[in-house]
């Protein structure tokens, strides 16, 4: 009998805060008009905020809500809050960059709250119908948030491209989670791994839809085969959009999979293992490959996500502790950089004009020495060149993988980083040694050059700040694990 | 079980359930693939889909003798109605900026 008490809401006051926040904010909106769009976003950083506290109150405690299908514990409350961090940083980087782009809306930093909310259910999901609806909690803000500028025939055909293979992929991911319903008799992942460890081999049906799940998960992470709308999506949507989906929903993704594969279906590694391999091999390949004919810088970002999530991917694979940490670890090293490099794509405006090519930083370091030092720093972190904090990430996730034993995964990923580190350094050459045709203007967006400055600095120092970090997510995997 | 009806000599079971809601999936998924012609159809593919799926449930739910299934339809139903106006709303956008809707005019972007 569920009765009140046994509903435990407590576990879930960040994301009830964050709900009736959401709804508050759309009724201030609608009263104020656009004319309240910098008060909305600095409401919703607020809020942010107000969350990551409520959240760290709950850092250590382990606890089911609703009937088992919301489930808090260290791991969750860290991704949580790396989320909220990523969450804050896109909305204050957008906060200029709108009113320069005429789509400062005051809709606009209230959709990305109720996606970050999606983010964060998707990190608490203990249940596929949990799973299932905070993914497209999560989703269909960011479809809307695509064709934010609807005067702008690429970003409504963005919005269209992402929309549609959006929706395919939910559909693998429901058909995933009807055979699995179907196979084990329940949709609680506990329960799931209870189901499987009962059969001495899985059926038929429970690895069919696993990999339709995994399928799903994947498009959410943009992992090949499922990559296909990332660049598309990554060009037309509004810059400031796509540092949002560069940053934040990719660590979600990560963090959900990392439940359902370690968690539910921990049982049947040997299974996962296998599709993850493929995944996390293809994707580091064509992040490399692809991305080197490119010459639109948010293209070329696209291609490097794909790329760095096959590296995470690989940590994913060697299925332990050690694998997932350093997956927590990447993808808390890659939201900070990627933050850096949007960052700089925001800053890039030619007399008044956003200018997205990789052409337009020619000559940079002639006359704006510092912006180029920063995305200098930054390129050579996400290349992997120590001791900045790229290194670190992809360091961690290969000795995953050679310590589990894929030792050719491990050649791919430093193989296609060499590779990638081609493409870096290819836009440093071009900001070091090309002239200058035409000059970026200086650009006086507070928020941006801060994020810039600040995450090039982190890149250099991370190497001493990287244990305490490393301690934190070591234990929050621990826990997550022993359960 | 009382879900299986007889119909002449066959008896429908899970597994004709099971099927149909396949047929339909990858009815839905090729629909979504081989369709040139309109981004409604896509629209109506993936509805197609969700619905599949909805069989699934409904199905398993029925042979399992369990309500999740039902109520994860349930939630399937109102969540499809929310993407079906989403997805409208970003076609009529798209539509107001190209004037028409047929799919293979969505490549402004390529690579």
């Amino acid at each position: 009998m569920v009765t009140f008490e046994s509903l435990n809401f407590s576990p879930a006051i960040p994301e009830i805060f964050l709900a009736v926040m959401g709804m508050i904010l759309l009724i201030f909106g609608v009263f104020r008009g656009d004319k309240g769009f910098r008060l909305v976003c600095w409401f919703t950083v607020f809020s942010f905020a107000l969350a990551a506290v409520l959240l760290l109150h709950l850092a250590d405690i382990s606890s089911l809500a609703f009937g088992g299908m919301f489930v808090t514990e260290s791991f969750a409350v860290v991704m949580k809050v790396i989320v909220l961090t990523g969450a804050s940083i896109a909305v204050l980087m957008s906060m200029q960059y709108a009113q320069r782009e005429k789509i400062a809306r005051f809709e606009y930093p209230v959709l990305m709250l109720f996606s970050t909310l999606g983010m964060m259910l998707m990190l608490s999901a203990n249940d596929l119908m949990a799973l299932y609806l905070a993914i497209e909690l999560q989703s269909l803000p960011l479809y809307v948030l695509a064709a934010l500028n609807r005067d702008n025939l690429k970003s409504s055909e963005a919005g269209v491209k992402y929309f549609t293979l959006g929706a395919l992929s939910s559909g693998l991911l429901l058909y995933g989670c009807s055979m699995v319903y179907g196979f084990s008799g329940t949709t609680n992942f506990n329960d799931i791994a209870i189901a499987l460890s009962a059969m001495e081999t899985p059926s038929a049906g429970l690895v069919t839809g696993l990999v339709f799940i995994l399928a799903g998960l994947a498009f959410k992470v943009s992992a090949v085969p499922f990559h296909m709308w990332t660049p598309d999506v990554y060009e037309g949507a509004p810059s400031s959009v796509t540092a949002f989906f560069a940053m934040v929903p990719k660590v979600a993704a990560m963090g959900l999979l990392v439940r359902v594969t370690m968690g539910a279906f921990g049982g049947i590694a040997e299974q996962w293992q296998q599709v993850l391999w493929l995944m996390a091999a293809a994707s580091a390949l064509l992040g490399a490959f692809a991305a080197l004919r490119q010459t639109n810088i948010k293209r070329l970002m696209a291609y490097s996500s794909i790329g760095h999530m096959g590296y995470a991917l690989i940590g994913l694979t060697a299925a332990s502790i050690d694998g997932v940490r350093g997956l927590m670890l990447y993808m808390t090293i890659y939201m900070f950089m990627s933050a850096g490099v949007f960052a700089v794509i925001l800053l890039m405006v030619r007399k008044g004009q956003q200018v997205e090519e990789i052409d337009d930083l020619a000559g940079l370091a002639k006359y704006n020495p510092v912006m180029a030092v920063c995305l200098a720093v930054l390129l050579f972190s996400m290349a992997g060149i120590p001791p900045l904090a790229g290194f670190f990430g992809k360091l961690f996730v290969f000795q995953a993988a050679i310590s589990g034993g894929f030792y050719w995964l491990a050649i791919i990923g430093v193989l296609s980083s060499v590779v990638a580190a081609y493409y870096y350094l290819r836009i440093i050459r071009i900001m070091y040694f090309d002239t200058a045709e035409n000059e970026l203007d200086r650009v006086e967006d507070t928020p941006s050059l801060f994020m810039m400055r600040g995450t090039a600095f982190l890149a250099v120092i991370f190497a001493l700040i990287i244990w305490p970090l490393f301690h934190v997510l070591h234990e929050a995997v621990e826990r997550l694990l022993a359960i | 079980m009382e879900a299986m009806t007889e119909i002449g000599v066959f008896e429908i079971g899970m597994t004709h359930y099971l099927v149909l809601g396949a047929m339909l999936f990858m009815l839905g998924v090729f629909g979504i693939f081989l369709n040139r012609r309109n981004i409604i159809v896509i629209l109506m593919s993936v509805e197609l889909m969700l619905l599949a799926v909805t069989i699934n449930m409904v199905t398993f739910s029925a042979f399992l003798q369990d309500l999740t299934g039902q109520i994860f339809a349930l939630f399937i139903l109102t969540v499809a109605a929310a993407e079906a106006a989403i997805g409208l709303a970003i076609l009529m956008v798209f539509f107001r900026n190209r004037g028409i809707i047929s799919v293979d005019v969505v490549n402004r972007m390529k690579g």
